[in-house]
């Protein structure tokens, strides 16, 4: 699988509560959850962002509470993947389990800036600075995982498997 | 080699000898939870999945608390999926406003989670029961879906860190200031992915309460868990409130710690969590004069009996400033009761506090006392981050509730000292 997007760079530490405020948590709607994506961390995120873009981070993204709203939101804002130099334990298994890509790269976090394209190769773990021709490592995502973000999370995944 | 109180607990349900950190296993799980914001999605997967019936419905709660009594039409919705849903399946332990309790508080209360459980729960602060000796994690709804159906999920063991509380505490330090001080020491990652294990003198003489304080605010540090070993207070804690057998763990001599860290209590003052990270602690008397807006005294890191015992004990024949809203979260209906018999609802409304019915409410910016841009609150709660409990301008300073009576009573963060 692969994606290619303009980078949204942010810093460390962002929590689930500035991904989508407690305030949206009273639908689980992606559509409306979209609309306040990043909202707390940058307010016009929602308005900025174009599909296929792809959140870069630096440590612990997605820290805070289990909120699953938080993948959600992000997914449906048209985000194709995060890229975090590391991300919170809850966050990262909300993000497969909703079928939103996530790459751990410390290289990316610390050097890609707003603005920049970057490619990005699921199978491999590349991630190709299009913008500055620079390559980054990530740990690759095993076949298995990326069919659960092919097939839309888990939950479609465990079913696709029990019909097969 | 030995093994750590969690890898044992792990051990045990995926049907082990041994575990060691790193090891990906299944486990059975013995109790497993959901409120009004996480179950309704969990509950669209379970149906979606194609699911008919809960694995064991004796072994789920349902607590409707963060949106309740219900804020608005679409929370009210939510609330009401889960009522239809909790009827439908016929669940024993789901809990309607008038009954319920923030869910951290309340089901340690009805011992429907005990030491040696195994917990997963659709909040990060299900970490909380660690504090009984159980392991106990917060994961997503979907995951918490599988659980439903399955009543198994997988985990990666654990590293565990383990922590060492020595010396004797100062007055008014309590494990709220124990737990933000260790998250200052390591960071709000420090302990990503690990145990964090509470040991030492000091946590042996710590009551329940203040022990699920403390295991409350592992995820605050990135952990997977908090936990203490179960002990004679443990014991005396679920002895009258156990629904079914519960089983004592503890660390082997020679189990193996990523890392040792001790701490002495003595050098440790009262703290106060600076915005916008639970991992900004102070020491009380550090901080320049800091006028506040609102104080909140509950949430399920302290809204239990204790922590209301404390901070009547600070507003007792004083009044909250004038230019201060001083709100008082009694975390369950069990504690809102104990509290009014012992008399400190007199205190906290001569006081001119304000008592609410348990919610989640403010402490995740839900409702029931939402900060203005520009506001500043004290918090007993566990989360500072931007626009927690409101306007992203607003500010939220994390620490006990003798801190906050304090604050409270002098309009600006103060130690209890100088009352």
């Amino acid at each position: 699988m692969k994606f290619t997007g303009k980078a949204w760079k942010f810093g460390a530490d962002i929590d689930t509560d500035a991904i989508i405020p407690a305030r949206y948590l009273n639908t689980s709607d992606p559509k409306e959850l979209a609309q306040h994506c990043m909202e707390d961390a940058d307010p016009k995120f929602a308005q900025k962002v174009s599909p296929g873009d792809v959140i870069v981070a630096d440590k612990n993204f997605g820290c805070g509470s289990s909120r699953e709203h938080a993948p959600i939101a992000i997914k449906a804002a048209g985000v194709s993947c995060v890229i975090a130099a590391s991300f919170a334990r809850i966050f990262y298994r909300n993000a497969f389990n909703m079928g939103l890509p996530i790459l751990e790269s410390e290289e990316a976090a610390a050097d890609v800036v707003t603005g920049e394209q970057l490619e990005i190769d699921l199978a491999t773990g590349i991630i190709v600075n299009k913008s500055r021709n620079l390559t980054y490592k990530a740990q690759p995502v095993p076949p298995f995982m990326q069919e659960l973000v092919a097939g839309g999370g888990l939950i479609p995944y465990v079913m696709k498997r029990l019909s097969d | 080699m030995g093994m750590t109180i969690t890898e044992k607990i792990l051990a045990a349900h995926a049907g082990l000898d041994k575990v060691e950190p790193g090891e990906l296993i299944e486990v059975s799980v013995d109790f497993s939870l959901a409120n009004d914001i996480t179950a309704p999605i969990a509950i669209e997967r379970f149906r979606q999945a194609g699911a008919e019936k809960i694995y064991d419905v004796a072994r789920i709660a349902l607590v409707p608390d963060h949106f309740v009594p219900n804020k608005d039409i679409e929370s009210a919705a939510q609330c009401q999926l889960l009522r239809e849903f909790a009827l439908e399946h016929e669940l024993p332990h789901y809990y309607e406003v008038g009954r319920m309790g923030i869910e951290h508080a309340l089901l340690p209360e009805q011992g429907l989670v005990l030491p040696g459980d195994v917990v997963v729960g659709a909040d990060s602060h299900t970490c909380t029961y660690g504090g009984l000796g159980a392991f106990a994690t917060g994961v997503g709804s979907t995951d918490l879906a599988a659980v439903m159906i399955t009543g198994r999920t997988w985990f990666r063991v654990p590293a565990s860190i383990k922590f060492i509380f020595q010396g004797n505490l100062r007055p008014w330090v309590t494990g709220k200031d124990l737990i933000l001080y260790t998250i200052g020491q390591i960071g709000v990652d420090g302990a990503r992915y690990r145990a964090m294990e509470f040991t030492g003198p000091v946590i042996a003489q710590l009551s329940m309460d203040q022990r699920l304080t403390m295991a409350n605010m592992a995820i605050e540090a990135g952990a997977k868990n908090g936990i203490i070993a179960p002990d004679e207070c443990t014991r005396a804690f679920v002895e009258e409130r156990a629904q079914r057998s519960y089983k004592f763990y503890q660390s082997d001599a020679d189990a193996q710690y990523e890392q040792v860290i001790t701490y002495n209590v003595s050098e440790i003052e009262p703290q106060v969590a600076l915005p916008p990270s639970p991992a900004n602690s102070q020491p009380v008397s550090s901080l320049d004069e800091i006028p506040i807006d609102q104080v909140v005294i509950g949430s399920c890191t302290n809204g239990r009996i204790e922590d209301l015992r404390l901070a009547a004990q600070l507003l007792k024949s004083r009044r909250v400033a004038p230019r201060v809203r001083c709100l008082i979260i009694p975390a369950t209906q069990a504690i809102y009761r104990q509290a009014m018999d012992e008399g400190l609802f007199t205190i906290f409304l001569e006081a001119e506090a304000a008592i609410s019915t348990p919610t989640c409410g403010p402490c995740l910016g839900g409702h029931m006392g939402i900060l203005a841009a520009g506001e500043r609150a004290v918090a007993t709660t566990n989360r500072n981050f931007v626009g927690r409990m409101g306007h992203p301008e607003s500010e939220v300073y994390l620490a006990s509730p003798a801190v906050a009576a304090a604050s409270a009573v002098l309009g600006r963060i103060a130690s209890p000292e100088e009352l």
